[in-house]
């Protein structure tokens, strides 16, 4: 299979680079895309300038600036230029793009012709959502997206929100630290363990409390073990289930994750999830002074900024960490999320006391178009122009984007060191670390999708911000 | 003829009032007697179902209720008392005094959501200046991560934000009081204490009422400083009333439920605010 993919990611990307002698003309008018120029196909700036919207108008609501934000406003910028539509951008914080969508949807509105959001507002959103055509979803574009990201924009088969950003949790280190041979040595005399990259939780926690709290790269700081998103209300529960899956996605027991798809029963309150919340209470002794009210924001800014040891979220902190102006370019590495040593089996009401590990592929940006626009033709295009080759390759090299991969030519490692400078050690090891939880792992969890979803993870965010204050146990907080 | 052209007149400002006022309210009530969530839009009718889950199942409102009030009155105690104290600085003739009259309102005029990332920024634990400078004496307080200090800071942010309220209304109502009983009380003698004491005071306190109670209204709305700089945690620890029926209505989508909430919350608010004011009559006046 990942030789097939490995092929097919060759040929794309000898595409986009045959593409780019031809694309001068483009790339001239816009420079975000002079380092591939123009790339040929359905959407690309040639095909949109030879599309006409003069006199018409779209209206988007989208994520705030720079996150999302920044690209939509940029595309937009763009394709007004080329079809001669004006196109009015409005941004929204990322807690209100649920509700400031869903109340005019409710009420048989149309204010946006565009809905920016999360992957996981699809079975709310997808009765008020046209799906997605076929002339798109069978385009050579189209084609190239993994099969896991087309699955998280489809609801039974059918595409309805446009694949416009992959997310999934892994694993942030640094490289620096655990490479290093003196502290290997200090590490091993002082526990009796290998300082690697974690396998489990468990060496995650016995790694990240020996890193705590002392000046380990020599810059006159506190360094400290972990940076979360711990903070109530802001993506917490993403961090929770990443934590949680390797105790409780057990690969025999077929029939759910979050519920038992049987009779529904909610599954969270099962040993895997509670000893999963066990280890993330003990985590709040080993994150910086404050920590516990990190946000995703806090998360990228200590750990890029190289306050702490680990770090496991979406790829922006990675990424943060890996621009030119971080202090800490090519001195981290990723690696899949931590596993576990035991799983919990429902079916037999028992741990099985094998290793486990378990990729998370987290709900990430998505856009769809709105059922009751008035200019569905003209909103697919923008979409489609969006993401097309040139722009995507553009827009995830520009962190604050938060554009990540989810088609298959972005797991070549060679664009990374090419276009960003990267190290080729780290970025071969950012490719497949990203490549084995697309296509490699038969034990994935994808992010929660059934009606009311938000109701369900605020309830876990309040209980799981208990426990970690101390308001509740584990157990009561999962109650 | 005539009485009907007086109600003519009457209709336009008859319409505002009930679009303005009495349809939000009444639509309200109407929405918290149905279970509108994402999933089920609709004014379907389930009677009191939501009233009976707030009353019985609902632990978490009414612990919300509690730190609000807390909340409300630690904040408001404080900015009447600086309010009052900047007021009387800058009563009396003293240097550069238009400078700090303006100098003292600038908090207000800010907005209050930037002003409170300014300060998350400020008490950030580790990356934040305050915590630079108690880490000279070995300390690192936990300003928004404690149960404890969490309050705190939020009281913090909101005295030096709305102080400059207070003390804008108090100073207003010194400017006015009449001089005559000042200089009665300088002919018998009195010293700056007693005067404050005796005639100072006495004479501001239906307008201190006044503040007071504005102020409280205002206080018991606290929901923009909780969401910036805390998220209402650690836990629920800083959570209020106000940012818990916005997660109800807004977060998780429950219009029904948080049409209830919302309700509940303004009866229990029209009849404390009620009784408070009573008192602060009978405490301050009367007495």
């Amino acid at each position: 299979m990942n030789k097939t993919i490995r092929i097919s990611t060759m040929v794309v990307t000898a595409s986009l680079l045959a593409a780019t002698a031809q694309a001068d003309k483009w790339s001239d008018q816009f420079p975000h895309i002079k380092n591939t120029g123009d790339v040929a196909g359905e959407c690309s700036y040639e095909s949109m300038s030879k599309k006409d919207y003069s006199g018409q108008k779209l209206t988007i609501n989208t994520h705030a600036v720079p996150v999302i934000g920044e690209p939509t406003a940029l595309h937009a910028q763009q394709f007004s230029k080329l079809t001669g539509a004006e196109v009015n951008v409005i941004h929204t914080p990322a807690g209100d793009l649920y509700s400031k969508a869903m109340i005019p949807f409710q009420a048989g509105q149309a204010p946006y012709d565009i809905v920016f959001g999360f992957s996981n507002f699809i079975r709310d959103w997808k009765q008020y959502l046209q799906p997605v055509p076929a002339k798109y979803v069978n385009m050579p574009q189209m084609q190239d997206v993994t099969q896991s990201h087309i699955d998280v924009n489809s609801w039974n088969g059918e595409m309805i929100q446009f694949p416009i950003d992959g997310d999934r949790h892994y694993l942030k280190y640094r490289k620096d630290v655990i490479d290093n041979p003196e502290y290997q040595a200090k590490y091993k005399a002082e526990t009796g363990n290998e300082l690697r990259i974690p396998r489990t939780w468990k060496e995650y926690a016995q790694m990240a409390t020996f890193f705590n709290g002392w000046d380990w790269d020599n810059d006159g700081e506190l360094e400290y073990g972990s940076a979360e998103v711990m903070k109530k209300d802001d993506l917490m529960f993403a961090a929770f289930f990443s934590r949680s899956v390797a105790y409780a996605k057990n690969p025999r027991v077929p029939g759910g994750y979050f519920f038992d798809l049987e009779t529904m029963e909610p599954l969270i309150n099962g040993p895997g999830f509670v000893e999963a919340l066990t280890d993330w209470v003990e985590a709040t002794k080993y994150v910086p002074p404050g920590g516990i009210n990190f946000g995703l924001g806090d998360e990228i800014n200590s750990f890029g900024g190289g306050q702490t040891l680990f770090s496991f979220s979406w790829d922006d902190a990675f990424v943060a960490a890996m621009q030119d102006d971080s202090p800490i370019k090519n001195k981290v590495g990723v690696a899949p999320l931590p596993g576990s040593d035991r799983v919990w089996n429902r079916s037999n009401n028992s741990w099985d006391m094998e290793y486990n590990q378990a990729p998370y592929i987290v709900w990430g940006w998505t856009a769809a178009v709105a059922k009751a626009s008035k200019k569905q033709d003209m909103a697919f295009d923008y979409l489609c122009f969006f993401a097309n080759d040139a722009n995507h390759q553009a827009d995830i090299a520009i962190g604050r984007f938060g554009v990540n991969p989810f088609k298959k030519s972005d797991f070549d490692a060679d664009i990374y060191v090419e276009r960003q400078g990267w190290d080729p050690v780290i970025a071969n090891q950012y490719a497949d670390t990203l490549m084995e939880m697309e296509e490699g792992s038969t034990n994935r969890v994808f992010p929660l999708r059934v009606p009311g979803v938000f109701q369900f993870n605020s309830a876990i965010a309040t209980g799981t911000s208990k426990a970690l204050a101390g308001q509740l146990s584990p157990q009561e907080a999962l109650r | 003829m005539n009485f009907k052209h007086k109600y003519m007149f009457l209709l336009p400002g008859l319409l505002v009032l009930l679009g303005i006022l009495i349809f939000p309210i009444g639509f309200t009530v109407r929405l918290s007697l149905s279970s509108w969530d994402s999933f089920f839009p609709g004014l379907d009718f389930i009677g009191l179902e939501n009233y009976v889950r707030l009353f019985t199942d609902d632990a978490r409102f009414w612990e919300s209720f509690q730190r609000l009030s807390f909340l409300s009155i630690t904040t408001v105690f404080l900015q009447y008392i600086l309010g009052f104290s900047l007021a009387l600085m800058v009563w009396k003739e003293i240097v550069f005094q238009r400078f700090f009259r303006v100098l003292f309102l600038i908090p207000m005029m800010t907005t209050p959501v930037i002003m409170t990332v300014i300060w998350k920024t400020v008490f950030h634990e580790s990356l934040g200046p305050v915590n630079d400078f108690f880490s000279l004496f070995g300390m690192t307080p936990l300003w928004l991560s404690s149960e404890g200090l969490s309050k705190v800071t939020v009281i913090i942010v909101e005295v030096w934000q709305w102080t400059p309220f207070m003390f804008l209304l108090l100073l207003a109502g010194l400017l006015s009081l009449p001089k005559e009983p000042f200089l009665a009380a300088s002919i018998d003698g009195a010293g700056p204490i007693r005067k404050f004491v005796y005639v100072t005071f006495p004479l501001m306190a239906p307008i201190s009422i006044g503040a007071i109670i504005i102020r409280l209204i205002e206080a018991s709305k606290i929901m923009d400083t909780v969401y910036v700089l805390t998220s209402g945690g650690p836990g629920t620890s800083s959570e209020t009333s106000s940012f818990y029926i916005f997660i109800k209505g807004l977060r998780e989508f429950q219009f029904g439920y948080s049409a209830a909430l919302s309700l509940t919350y303004l009866i229990i608010m029209i009849i404390s605010l009620t009784v408070i004011a009573k008192m602060l009559v009978k405490l301050m006046i009367r007495s």
